[in-house]
């Protein structure tokens, strides 16, 4: 019989696998879209080349990017999900079959000798956040996040009196300048309110929703789609060297907040929009 | 139309190119990213040479995925890393070293763009994320260096390359920036 402990750790190799060589189809569809209504050449060069990129991959099962970055894991684990002591151990072993196997570049270095340990593991690396839900399953996601596009991350603590225009423009202002430097067109994730860490926190988690996804407050989704409207005007256009699309989608996420405090989060993803989940049940079976 | 340029480069290779041309190149490219850098810079203020020889050649900011078959070294995923890092070791490595190309993702800054002008070295873009493409066009590992002490990302791989593109020249030898110019009119639309 297998052990549940392989079962998980092989599940984990393949979502990781999946992860680094196939874009999910809304990110290639948003891609596509782009292409069709780009008027600019050299745009639609970066397009083309970025979608016959994608193509090579899959068929090759060969990363799409280099930077397989660094692999961070979404758990939401049922309370009744009779597995949980193995889920840890089987994302470590799993991280490191895939360093070999995949092969992923090995993204995580010690951070004062620069020491490459040469296996994706490290001091808090591959970084697992937990939720619990209720239920005897266990989702998980993995976001490998690429190094470019995470140095495009910004933190602005507002006083409370800030307009909402002041926001906005912070926002746009910040893209803008990252131009080229975070491969757009991906996604701007936005996160409001609760506090430094936790908006930080929530503009990253809404990199997990897929493209076109609106927050479900209306006000929120309005400011969603203003936006992506006002970046898209900007003309920033794919890889920075001009064109009609510079982003696929923005995203936000609110918490409440300090009445003294304003907190505006803002995490990047380039156009190699990676993630992928997988859902174990009770019973020990993967559903992908 | 994409112009095909070939190793040695030399000023007349470059210096008709225009911001937003479309170019392929052929022949020796060498990996250099932060660490490499840096190390270089060190190396030439020692009076000491590189590893590898990059007068008339080119560079690419690049930290590739490789991986040891038997003898010989496959590359697995190779595309651009962003360039900006490399702005503040750029001018003294085009002054020092004589290269020609530089190729990276995401653009550069007012003091690349002068080296450029002064000593006639151009910088395109390959569409970042695009590794598997730039894999198509390497066709061999000639040497690596610094990989024990430097990691893979980092060292100095020297490849071989055959029409090695879609490069847009981004700054040209006259010192134009096109991702300077498509940032500053970008900020006229909402100002």
């Amino acid at each position: 019989m297998v052990e549940t402990s392989d079962l998980l750790e092989d599940a984990v190799f393949l979502l990781v696998k999946k992860a680094v060589t196939e874009l999910p189809d809304d990110v290639v569809t948003a891609l596509k879209k782009a292409l069709e209504r780009e008027t600019n050449e050299v745009a639609r060069l970066q397009l083309e080349t970025m979608l016959r990129n994608v193509e090579l991959a899959k068929k090759l099962q060969h990363p799409i990017c280099q930077d397989t970055g660094t692999l961070i894991f979404f758990v939401e684990v049922g309370y009744d999900f009779p597995f949980k002591r193995e889920v840890e151990p089987a994302i470590v072993n799993a991280v490191k079959k895939a360093t070999r196997e995949v092969p992923l570049r090995s993204n995580t270095v010690e951070p004062f000798t620069g020491k490459n340990s040469g296996t994706n593991i490290g001091g808090h690396i591959p970084w697992v956040d937990w939720s619990f839900v209720e239920g005897d399953e266990c989702r998980i996601t993995v976001l490998p996040k690429g190094g470019g596009s995470e140095n495009g991350s910004a933190l602005k603590m507002f006083n409370p009196t800030v307009s909402l225009e002041e926001v906005k423009r912070f926002i746009v202002n910040h893209v803008v300048e990252l131009g080229g430097r975070v491969c757009p067109p991906g996604v701007v994730g936005v996160g409001i309110g609760g506090g430094g860490d936790i908006a930080l926190k929530l503009a990253k988690k809404s990199l997990l929703r897929p493209i076109g996804d609106r927050n479900k407050d209306k006000n929120v989704a309005d400011l969603e789609v203003d936006l992506f409207d006002r970046l898209n005007k900007t003309g920033v256009g794919p890889m920075g060297l001009g064109g009609d699309t510079t982003v696929l989608d923005v995203r936000i996420e609110v918490a409440d907040r300090h009445p003294a405090s304003f907190p505006v989060g803002i995490v990047m993803q380039c156009w190699v929009d990676r993630k992928a989940s997988m859902v174990l049940t009770g019973n020990g079976k993967v559903i992908w | 139309m994409v112009r095909e340029i070939r190793y040695p480069l030399k000023q007349r290779d470059v210096k008709g190119l225009k911001v937003g041309d479309v170019i392929k190149y052929t022949g020796t490219l060498v990996t250099a990213r932060d660490k490499a850098h840096q190390r270089l810079i060190e190396l030439y203020k020692r009076g000491e040479k590189p590893p590898v020889e990059l007068r008339d050649g080119a560079i690419i900011h690049c930290g590739p995925i490789a991986r040891r078959e038997k003898d010989t070294w496959n590359i697995i995923s190779a595309g651009p890393t962003t360039s900006y890092r490399m702005e503040e070791y750029t001018f003294d490595l085009i002054r020092q070293s004589g290269l020609r190309l530089i190729i990276g993702k995401g653009g550069m800054g007012e003091k690349t763009a002068e080296a450029c002008k002064k000593y006639k070295v151009i910088y395109c873009a390959f569409t970042g994320g695009a590794s598997v493409v730039a894999v198509e066009a390497i066709k061999e590992v000639e040497n690596v260096f610094w990989l024990q002490e430097l990691g893979m990302p980092e060292a100095i791989w020297v490849f071989k390359v055959k029409d090695f593109g879609p490069l847009v020249v981004t700054i040209d030898a006259e010192g134009n920036n096109l991702t300077k110019e498509v940032i500053e009119k970008a900020k006229e639309s909402f100002d």
